[in-house]
């Protein structure tokens, strides 16, 4: 199996005119993505890549059966997607918009609590489980399928994970990027639990950042409900505190936000930490052999 | 984004929570006529910069004369004030905050920040105010109260009114308060802040209360909705290398090291930087190149790498997803024909169109040192500043 998106997902995605969302819908349905249509509104009636375009996600879910969406539409109306996602009844909405307004996720969060959905992101590569079903911008050609759980907060680091990873000899049953924003959608530990309970996910890499207690929280979690192996690392040793690194998550606020304080309490809740980010796959080959 | 504190507490006078009486000066004349205006017996004069810890480095000075509000204005205005919060050269004083003064009988603290944990907007107040609210929280944090806002319903005056009483406010007060904390959050929401601060929160003689500073700072990703937020943003408080690389669409924080870095993705940026540190290099900054890197971009992100002068060898670490290494290549030889550099560059590429950009690279007759990977990267960077000592 894999978790959240699998080869039967049937995914949509809102913003489906635009230039990269043409871009990356072609490429993951070369690989493999079942995508059955898409939004841009105004534009319903017209045909894109051979596929139905609707005004509104009801429309598209009501006629496709869509159970996924990716959405590309830029940050200012991300959260309003996000939310027409949630009342259409999508049970995997993807955000990959990067500069959403804090307050706009700390409202959709509001409006998410009582919405049995899993929202991934925002500021995130996306999700992919290899050869069966992408939404997002990842390179799919670096992800083989395979055993180990991928988790990050950044892209382009998880990337270099897969990387290292797939020089080693390991696939993924999915890699999931829960974004860099300091409100998403979700966190460490709603992944770790996907991955626990996925019977062919054997071990976890989890990749974290400076700033918030995610990375924390989810060693704790994973000590008291997890029997398969966590490999985790944290980005930003090097950071000076009170500079925000990029991601608006990655900031560091107070000693305990710090790499090294996070790693080392990930250590002592038994996760297996790589302290020089050049040694994930070689970690992650000790630990799972 | 921040602002300065005259502009927070013009702000949050518009939304009625009690400031002193006062209004910004940029010279001797300006603050005379200010503190007349003011009228009573003694003024505050505040140095304006972006940074806290003012009063420790002369930047805040009661005086209780005009010729004292002179004085302090004509030594405040154009030194350079170092704070715990600026670096050694301090921050270059342009203007000063002159205000009736106030006798203080007690001191609060009452903030608003989006809080990850709760993933929601949230108070915090103490009755240990006038001090630094992390080193209270750590020391004593039964003396910090958060209270988690629900952006449905807003704060509601019980949740004030809760808070106040929490922080040992009695009688009139609570009402008070309950005010100015409604008055702050509508603030906080309207204009999409990320903290606001009042510190202290003053109780007066008689009992009043108000902000006797107060500080906030604001969503860049939401000033495109905000302009009367953004149209305050002082450029001289910016790293001007920051201010530049920002207009062209990349995101670079200097450090002090001496390797420079050019690096797609935050989180591979930092990664970059902490292979360096793990094998006893110093990063000389932190560079974003983000998605959809133009070769103009990394030529542009040479040259304001290059503007450090410490910079004695540069890594290029590029995993392409989004972006293509072709492009990025082309960037690097167009850098090297446009720009005089005279220092090593190491470089390394990976992901999309990988098998295009090395090729260029070589073609090109400029002595690129390539990387096979992250480790290898970070040795080589090593080598070549042991070569170059």
């Amino acid at each position: 199996m894999s978790v959240f998106v699998h080869k039967t997902s049937r995914v949509i995605i809102q913003g489906f005119t635009g230039q990269h969302a043409t871009f990356h819908a072609e490429e993951s349905m070369q690989n493999g993505t079942t995508v059955v249509g898409g939004v841009t509104p105004g534009k319903g009636g017209q045909t894109h890549l051979g596929l139905p375009v609707f005004d509104t996600v009801s429309q598209a879910v009501e006629e496709t059966g869509a159970d996924v969406s990716g959405i590309f539409v830029p940050p200012p109306f991300a959260a309003d997607a996000i939310m027409e996602a949630l009342e259409a009844g999508i049970g995997v909405v993807v955000v990959i918009a990067d500069g959403i307004p804090v307050q706009d996720m700390v409202r959709v969060k509001r409006y998410a609590a009582d919405r049995n959905a899993i929202i991934i992101g925002p500021n995130t590569p996306g999700i992919i489980t290899p050869d069966a079903c992408k939404v997002g911008i990842m390179p799919s050609h670096i992800y083989t399928p395979g055993r180990i759980g991928v988790v990050s907060r950044s892209g382009t680091l998880n990337y270099e994970a897969v990387q290292q990873m797939s020089e080693m000899g390991m696939g993924q049953t999915t890699s999931v990027g829960i974004g860099g924003d300091p409100v998403n959608g979700t966190d460490f530990v709603t992944v770790l639990r996907a991955f626990e309970q996925d019977p062919e996910t054997e071990a976890v890499i989890m990749i974290g950042e400076i700033g918030g207690p995610q990375e924390v929280d989810a060693a704790k979690w994973a000590k008291e409900n997890m029997s398969k192996p966590v490999v985790g690392f944290v980005a930003g040793v090097s950071a000076p505190p009170g500079r925000r690194m990029g991601h608006a998550g990655a900031i560091i606020s107070g000693e305990s936000d710090t790499a090294n304080a996070k790693m080392d309490m990930m250590e002592e809740l038994g996760v297996h930490v790589v302290r020089n980010p050049a040694d994930i796959g070689k970690t992650a080959q000790r630990v799972f052999s | 984004m921040n602002i300065h504190e005259y502009q927070t507490k013009e702000l949050l006078r518009g939304y009625g929570v009690p400031v002193p009486d006062g209004r910004v000066a940029h010279n001797v004349d300006n603050a005379a006529t200010i503190a007349e205006e003011l009228g009573g017996e003694r003024w505050v004069v505040k140095a304006q910069i972006h940074a806290g810890g003012r009063g420790k480095g002369g930047g805040v000075k009661v005086a209780s004369s005009i010729d004292e509000v002179k004085q302090f204005t004509n030594d405040m205005i154009g030194m350079h004030l170092v704070t715990p919060q600026t670096d050694k050269q301090g921050r270059l004083v342009q203007r000063v905050l002159v205000e009736q003064a106030c006798d203080i009988k007690k001191e609060f603290y009452l903030g608003l920040v989006i809080d990850r944990a709760t993933q929601r907007i949230t108070m915090i107040a103490s009755a240990s105010g006038g001090m630094n609210i992390e080193e209270v929280a750590k020391t004593d944090p039964d003396r910090v109260i958060h209270e988690a806002i629900d952006p449905a319903v807003g704060l509601p005056g019980f949740q004030c009114r809760k808070i106040a009483a929490k922080i040992g406010l009695q009688g009139k007060q609570i009402g008070e308060a309950a005010k100015m904390m409604q008055a702050l959050y509508r603030c906080f929401r309207d204009k999409d802040a990320l903290l606001a601060e009042i510190n202290p929160l003053a109780e007066l003689d008689g009992g009043k209360l108000m902000a006797l500073d107060a500080k906030m700072s604001f969503d860049s990703n939401a000033m495109y909705r905000r302009p009367n937020i953004t149209e305050l943003r002082d450029f001289d408080e910016e790293d001007s290398k920051e201010v530049e690389a920002t207009g062209h669409g990349l995101n670079y924080i200097a450090l002090d090291g001496n390797v420079g870095c050019i690096v797609n993705g935050a989180g591979l940026a930092m990664a970059t930087m902490d292979a360096i540190s793990f094998h006893n290099g110093k990063p000389a900054n932190f560079l974003d190149v983000g998605g959809g890197a133009s070769p103009e971009k990394v030529g542009n992100a040479f040259r304001i790498v290059l503007q450090d002068p410490n910079v004695k060898t540069i890594l290029v670490n590029i995993f392409a997803g989004i972006n293509r290494c072709d492009w990025i290549a082309e960037g690097l030889v167009q850098a090297m024909r446009d720009q005089d550099i005279k220092i090593p560059i190491v470089v390394r590429l990976a992901g999309t169109n990988v098998e295009k950009g090395a090729p260029i690279l070589e073609a090109s007759g400029f002595p690129f040192i390539m990387a096979d990977n992250l480790d290898d990267a970070a040795t080589k960077v090593m080598q070549t500043l042991e070569a170059s000592s």
